[in-house]
């Protein structure tokens, strides 16, 4: 089974759970063996950009000790075997340029969505 | 009878999201179906046991008069007409970030390769998103 997994809703928990929830879960689908690809539209390309970095946080003086690193998630996504995508209207709009990406990711446009579902046996929107 | 799995991720009463999944269940379990849930994030507080109703000072109404079933009460409810065809796993990293272990009797303490193993064994799966308009 070839799951595309949509992620759209973008920083969503990143500082308690100190991840993108989505994307750990994919990763442990991924470890579970599932087939899994990741497509990240609307905010969530920024997800991409490299060296993103929230190691300041500090709530009370309290700092979070493991701050996310979600560039590097996706990374290591891609290592795990995992094709990632990224609608490139969203990228443009959000003045997301693909220099500033990390390596190996690959981009579909809106209107090439529909053939790109049609690749898989279930499409899961996050 | 097909097999229904659904991945939810809302808390309870900060969206609609989860009384649509509740009134998915309910239909699917009604016709026969099994369905299975699985409670990630902030779903894991919809089968906490010790949630309570309470009066509505705004109507002035008592508890009785109010009468509003919590999550859990209904989730109770879907396992009693489940006869069974009812599983649900409730992340067991979720419930332990959020002290949320105290649930009621059916569901039960799983991980992400507990939703693999249902999703290659399932006819149909059901992601309720998380994007907010």
């Amino acid at each position: 089974m070839k799951v595309l997994s949509i992620v759209e809703s973008a920083y969503r928990a990143t500082v308690e759970e100190q991840d993108d929830t989505i994307v750990w879960l994919n990763a442990m689908f991924a470890d579970a063996g599932l087939d899994v690809d990741l497509l990240l539209r609307s905010q969530a390309v920024n997800y991409l950009v490299r060296g993103q970095d929230a190691s300041s946080l500090a709530i009370g003086g309290e700092p979070l000790g493991n701050p996310p690193r979600l560039d590097e998630d996706v990374a290591a996504l891609i290592a795990r075997g995992s094709s990632v995508y990224f609608v490139s209207e969203d990228a443009a709009e959000l003045g997301v340029s693909t220099d500033r990406m990390i390596d190996a990711v690959r981009p579909v446009t809106r209107s090439e969505l529909p053939r790109l579902f049609a690749e898989y046996d279930q499409v899961w929107h996050w | 009878m097909a097999t229904l799995t659904i991945a939810l991720m809302d808390p309870p009463y900060e969206s609609e999201t989860t009384t649509t999944a509740f009134r998915i269940i309910d239909a699917a379990l009604r016709k026969g179906h099994r369905v299975n849930v699985f409670a990630y994030e902030g779903a894991v507080n919809i089968t906490m046991a010790e949630q309570a109703p309470h009066p509505n000072p705004v109507k002035g109404t008592d508890v009785d008069e109010e009468d509003h079933p919590t999550t859990k009460d209904w989730a109770e409810r879907l396992f009693r007409i489940s006869e069974g065809r009812l599983d649900w796993i409730n992340c067991g990293l979720c419930v332990d970030e959020r002290g949320a272990g105290n649930w009621i009797e059916g569901p039960r303490r799983g991980g992400p390769g507990d939703f693999v193993a249902w999703v290659r064994e399932s006819d149909q799966v059901l992601v309720i998103p998380t994007k907010r308009p």
